[in-house]
């Protein structure tokens, strides 16, 4: 057996694809909290909740109306869009003028409730969601297996990041998103629906939070905890990262994925904090994050 | 990124201007709080006087900062958490007298606080109360992990002990005598911090920060002693439950935790003197009458933090505090 640092090859590898498949989950959820507080100004807490609920959306159009993965791939994310948007215009709307904190506060309120009601239904231990026919198996590579399902979670959560940073940079659409970001005022003078862009912002920022939550469902076992435990994980990666950048949020998103993994095979005990610890140093040597603009 | 200062458009809490009127006014209910602490235990349970005692200090402490440092902390678990684990600790294994346990714990938290503020203001708004919570968590996992704190069963059968090895705590009254003393003289320190010239600073810089700068003030000094400061009254608080609950566990370093301080607070009124305590009253009565009701608790809770955001951000304390003109 081939080893690295002492390490076995297939475990080292097999630690760092799992790594890069949290990272993915890092990436497309800091980039959605990311577009959202671009725009609206809110942290939104409840983006683990939305997220654990893609990931019960698509359990639930399996278990109740017999629709599989590739359905709930597009289904879920646009139901927990809906939700979102519905969120937005009836309770977010009406902090926009209110300290942000309170958004922050608003929205932890809806994560409460969200994964409250989802707890009271289907319990904390967990439902199975079997990984689809086309993607079992996997490869045999020279240095590791590689599963399918896993290898196909990395390559959607890179595509849906690329795009939407495609989207962001290269569209007209695009243009008018980063203008109202700069200046709102300014851009709904010119004619643009400003109130419409923020609710549309946060419909899709959510809707990518339900697609990572569909990603994750054969992976992890769909569980109402789920949300919570990585959303704060991922206000870390913000942290580090930066809100200022598209590009650095997925960028550090996949590259924590990736330092978590290598923790779990060299040091597991710091596995669980180690991102943490890598916030503190960067809030010591480079305060405004890697990818950040001081304000 | 939009300007973030302009949006500010409503301060966290706007205090009334004071004059010596309300500090009467204030006095009289300070009085009055400490006539109700000595005939409170005839009529209610001490037990479930004791627990909201300790919660109203801790949204006490947190709101000294949020409040009045207008620092919205997410993490403050972590410092009530991690003081009731060295005061549980220091009383069990170590042996020491209940009233050296819970400085050990307090004075936990304090250095915890100092070093987590330290990090903690070095970014504002938003990004301040994401680090709050990320190093909360990181706390919590510490506590998870760690052989002392025990993993998931916490730290079991603490001995109440005797208050400077003579008197005995066991008796859940002479235990209500220690907590109500301690609830009292940390209500004292906090309002006696909110009202000296280092809380008048801490409002403006709260107010208008950059303002505060142009005036002189250094503005991260007054925040990391404030910061500080609110750590070791939660600390203090911890402390005291875990001596009086004889168990230190993960529900106190729990993000759950961090997000009660904070409703409890919304609920009695951010930036009020005494919001705190009736937010703490009304959040543990709530616990403790719906917990039957289970998981649904959650659920409520959320309710209550979305409904008080959307329509009754003042709080309960606050909207008296306005209708009567009077600062509370």
């Amino acid at each position: 057996m081939m080893t690295i640092f002492g390490v076995p090859t297939q475990a080292l590898f097999g630690q760092l694809l799992l790594g890069l498949i949290n990272g993915s989950f890092y990436a497309i959820l800091s980039l959605g909290l990311a577009i959202i507080f671009g725009l609206l100004n809110i942290i939104n807490f409840a983006h683990g909740a939305l997220y654990m609920m893609g990931a019960f959306v698509a359990w639930m159009l399996l278990t109740y109306l017999g629709l599989g993965y590739w359905l709930a791939l597009g289904l879920a994310p646009l139901a927990v869009g809906v939700f979102g948007v519905i969120l937005e215009r009836v309770l977010i709307a009406r902090l926009y003028k209110l300290d942000h904190l309170y958004g922050l506060l608003l929205t932890f309120g809806l994560a409460l409730i969200i994964q409250g009601l989802f707890r009271n239904e289907y319990g904390v231990s967990g439902l199975p969601y079997a990984i689809p026919a086309e993607l079992s198996g996997g490869q045999r590579l020279p240095f590791m297996f590689l599963p399918n399902y896993r290898a196909w979670v990395v390559v959607a959560s890179l595509t849906v990041c690329l795009a939407t940073w495609l989207v962001i940079e290269k569209t007209k659409l695009g243009a008018y998103l980063r203008a109202a970001t700069e200046n709102p005022t300014l851009v709904q003078a010119f004619g643009v629906n400003v109130p419409l862009f923020l609710t549309l912002t946060y419909g899709f920022g959510v809707a990518l939070a339900g697609f990572a939550g569909v990603l994750a469902a054969p992976i992890y076992s769909v569980n109402p905890n789920m949300g919570a435990d990585i959303i704060i994980v991922v206000f870390a990666v913000v942290v580090i990262g930066g809100m200022g950048s598209i590009i650095g949020s997925v960028i550090t998103g996949f590259a924590l994925g990736l330092v978590e993994g290598l923790t779990k095979v060299f040091y597991p005990e710091a596995s669980s904090t180690v991102i943490f610890v890598i916030m503190v140093v960067v809030l010591l040597v480079k305060p405004a994050g890697l990818f950040g603009r001081t304000a | 990124m939009a300007d973030t200062a302009a949006l500010d458009a409503a301060p966290i809490a706007a205090s009334l201007p004071e004059n010596r009127d309300d500090k009467a006014l204030q006095r009289k209910i300070f009085v009055g709080l400490a006539v109700l602490l000595i005939v409170a235990p005839t009529v209610l349970y001490p037990v479930y006087l004791m627990k909201v005692l300790c919660f109203a200090l801790f949204a006490l402490a947190f709101n000294l900062l949020l409040g009045y440092g207008g620092l919205l902390s997410f993490g403050h678990a972590a410092y009530f958490g991690m003081a009731s684990y060295l005061s549980a600790y220091s009383a069990k294994v170590l042996g020491l007298t209940p009233e050296l346990a819970i400085l050990t714990g307090t004075a936990t938290a304090a250095l915890l606080g100092l070093v987590f503020g330290a990090l903690a203001i070095r970014r504002q708004g938003i990004y301040f109360s994401m680090i709050t919570l990320a190093l909360a968590q990181m706390a919590f996992f510490f506590a998870l992990q760690a052989k002392f704190t025990g993993g998931e069963d916490g730290i079991q059968a603490v001995p109440r002990g005797a208050l400077f090895g003579a008197f005995r705590l066991d008796d859940d009254r002479a235990m209500y005598a220690l907590v109500a003393v301690v609830f009292f003289l940390g209500m004292l320190a906090i309002y006696r911090i909110i009202h000296s010239p280092f809380g008048q600073v801490l409002k403006a810089i709260r107010d208008n920060e950059s303002r505060a700068i142009s005036l002189g003030y250094r503005v991260n000094q007054y925040k990391l002693a404030v910061f500080v400061l609110s750590a070791t009254l939660a600390g203090l608080a911890g402390s005291t439950k875990a001596i009086v609950f004889q168990l230190a566990s993960l529900t106190d370093v729990h993000w759950s935790m961090s997000g009660e301080v904070v409703l409890m607070t919304l609920v009695g009124g951010m930036g009020t003197v005494f919001g705190p305590i009736v937010g703490a009253l009304v959040i543990v009565s709530m616990e403790t009458y719906l917990a039957q009701f289970g998981a649904w608790v959650t659920v409520i809770q959320g309710c209550v933090f979305v409904l008080c955001v959307l329509l009754f951000r003042e709080g309960v304390v606050g909207l008296i505090a306005r209708t009567l003109h009077k600062p509370l």
